[in-house]
């Protein structure tokens, strides 16, 4: 038998980019608004001379390009250094704030890092948390909810799209329900803002988190949106930036990035849509008409990110999958527990009902803006190829085939 | 995060397969780890002549699997289970902290192959050392 040796030749491996939701480029069109405000237009903001005039004015652009992109008001839009601040902001400002109405918060297991370590260190500090449990595709049930909002209930925080499996939750229900009670709705919406319509007014969303580097705009800002009237504590505390919610010199290039990429992705979305869409159906058909026993994670159709795909091969694992892609010029990111540095897989594949051997074995492709149809080919050639190769050298899969053998 | 020597046995792992009628079976690891290893060997005058393995890991699992199944090959048993996870890693020019654990499946399994050689011909099993065995417990599950 012959053996192919195989290693890493960049100049006959096409480049193909399947990991968006992790972080996108900043769009050229980005950086070219941005760029003149590192050193040119560099005034701090707080400054009363005339040369900050210009960075005032453009903060407030990129204020109301954040809002209608949500359809908030402008006033209702504060910036922040990302995703990870705002969830913690939304949590911790909405807990300490309203400690007078009650304790308890509640929440789902499949939300990301900084939703679910804000709530634990909450629950470390006099609050109690309920952890609303998934489908096995990963949506919450409403009567779940239902049942657990208290008259001491003060926050709900369910996310818009989970950023691993791309399942959409049932925010209009949700922000219905929590409206009627009187509960503040939160929603992250770090992976699913420029990939779906939010609209926080008809959805009854009262906090809103959101991220730049996930449509294109630059790392290290973002945005929490807080409705008019709700209750909430500075998480950072200092000069009066943000109408003394958020101190911190502006951060003026990344906020005029961010204004830029999220009317860009807002104008692209109905188009972008489609077109992801397809080619994540495609993905997926094809993959699971030309590999066997492979499980698609999440839910499907429109309760799914349109770019999102997410894979189980029982037999192989994950971080395995991503090296043998890599080394084809694939980048994609897995649930596995040894691409993660700790020894539990991911949380959001085990709230789903997988067991470890199919957590482990777990693949993410996130399609984007770069995405082509010849893109999708070559991940249809290669994954094939690739999870073959390995479940040959796999004791799981022989013994997976065997016990498939003894059933039939 | 992988030295150049883990990448080439993970990318071309070397004794890869099944033996038919082999002398010893070894299996270790668990799908809750993430991390199975088999191993096959054949044996003569109690040396190791052929060795063969599978394993369900990660790249560092591979990799180490495939470096001591080298590192065995044509050794008298007794040799052969000597062969310790940390000379493994060395061998492999060092593994991250983090993926230690990886490396010791793969002594692991071969000892379990010997020692099922060994049952298979009426001899004892040999005992892993008390020590060492308690750092595999701890970290093999």
């Amino acid at each position: 038998m012959t053996v192919l040796m195989k290693g890493r030749d960049f100049a006959m491996t096409r480049r193909v980019y399947m990991d968006n939701a992790a972080t996108t480029y900043t769009s050229p069109r980005v950086l070219e608004e941005m760029l003149p405000y590192f050193t040119e237009s560099f005034g701090n903001p707080s400054s009363i001379y005339s040369f900050s005039e210009t960075n005032r004015k453009a903060i407030r652009k990129a204020r109301e390009q954040v809002a209608r992109a949500i359809n908030a008001d402008p006033d209702e839009i504060f910036f922040t250094s990302g995703g990870s601040e705002s969830d913690n902001w939304a949590l911790k400002g909405t807990a300490f704030a309203n400690k007078g109405k009650g304790d308890h918060i509640i929440t789902t297991r499949i939300e990301h890092h900084a939703i679910l370590h804000s709530a634990e260190f909450l629950e470390k500090n006099g609050f109690r948390v309920t952890w609303l449990d998934v489908d096995e595709q990963g949506r919450i049930q409403i009567e779940d909810l239902k049942k657990a909002i208290s008259d001491k209930t003060v926050l709900v925080s369910v996310m818009f799209a989970n950023n691993e499996v791309g399942t959409i939750q049932p925010v209009e229900e949700i922000g219905a329900i929590c409206r009627e009670k009187g509960v503040i709705f939160h929603t992250d919406a770090v992976q699913a803002l420029g990939h779906v319509s939010i609209d926080v007014k008809t959805m009854n969303i009262d906090l809103l988190s959101l991220s730049a580097h996930k449509f294109h705009g630059p790392k290290g800002v973002g945005a929490l949106y807080i409705r008019k009237g709700v209750r909430i504590e500075n998480l950072i505390h200092g000069g009066g930036q943000e109408k003394g919610r958020r101190a911190s010199t502006e951060n003026v290039p990344g906020i005029v990035g961010l204004g830029k990429a999220i009317e860009i992705a807002m104008d692209a979305l109905p188009r972008e849509y489609r077109r992801l869409s397809s080619m994540r159906d495609r993905l997926i058909e094809g993959i699971t008409g030309s590999v066997p026993h492979v499980k698609l994670n999440g839910a499907r159709g429109d309760q799914r990110l349109p770019n999102n795909v997410n894979l189980s091969f029982i037999g192989v694992e994950g971080e395995t999958l991503l090296y043998d892609l890599d080394d084809e010029g694939i980048s994609a990111s897995t649930g596995s527990a040894c691409s993660s540095g700790s020894l539990d897989p991911s949380h959001v594949l085990m709230s789903l009902g997988l067991d470890h051997a199919m957590a482990h074995g777990s693949l993410r492709l996130s399609l984007g803006e770069s995405t082509s149809e010849e893109d999708i080919n070559h991940v249809l050639e290669v994954i094939p190829r690739v999870v073959e190769r390995r479940r040959n050298m796999s004791p799981l899969w022989e013994d997976y085939l065997k016990m498939k053998e003894e059933v039939k | 995060m992988y030295s150049e020597k883990v990448m080439d046995h993970f990318r071309n792992p070397r004794n890869v397969g099944e033996i038919e009628n082999a002398d010893g079976i070894g299996e270790v690891g668990n799908p809750k780890c993430g991390d199975i290893m088999k191993v096959y060997i054949k044996v003569e005058d109690d040396v190791i002549t052929d060795i063969r393995f599978k394993t369900f890991g990660c790249a560092s699992a591979i990799a180490s699997s495939s470096m001591a199944t080298e590192m065995v090959k044509g050794k008298n048993l007794r040799e052969a289970w000597e062969l310790t996870n940390r000379a493994v890693a060395e061998a492999l020019d060092g593994l991250p902290p983090v993926k230690m654990h990886c490396s010791l499946l793969a002594e692991g399994a071969i000892h379990s192959a010997i020692n099922d050689y060994r049952s298979r011909n009426g001899f004892e099993p040999w005992e892993e050392d008390k020590v060492h065995k308690a750092v595999v417990e701890e970290h093999a599950h």
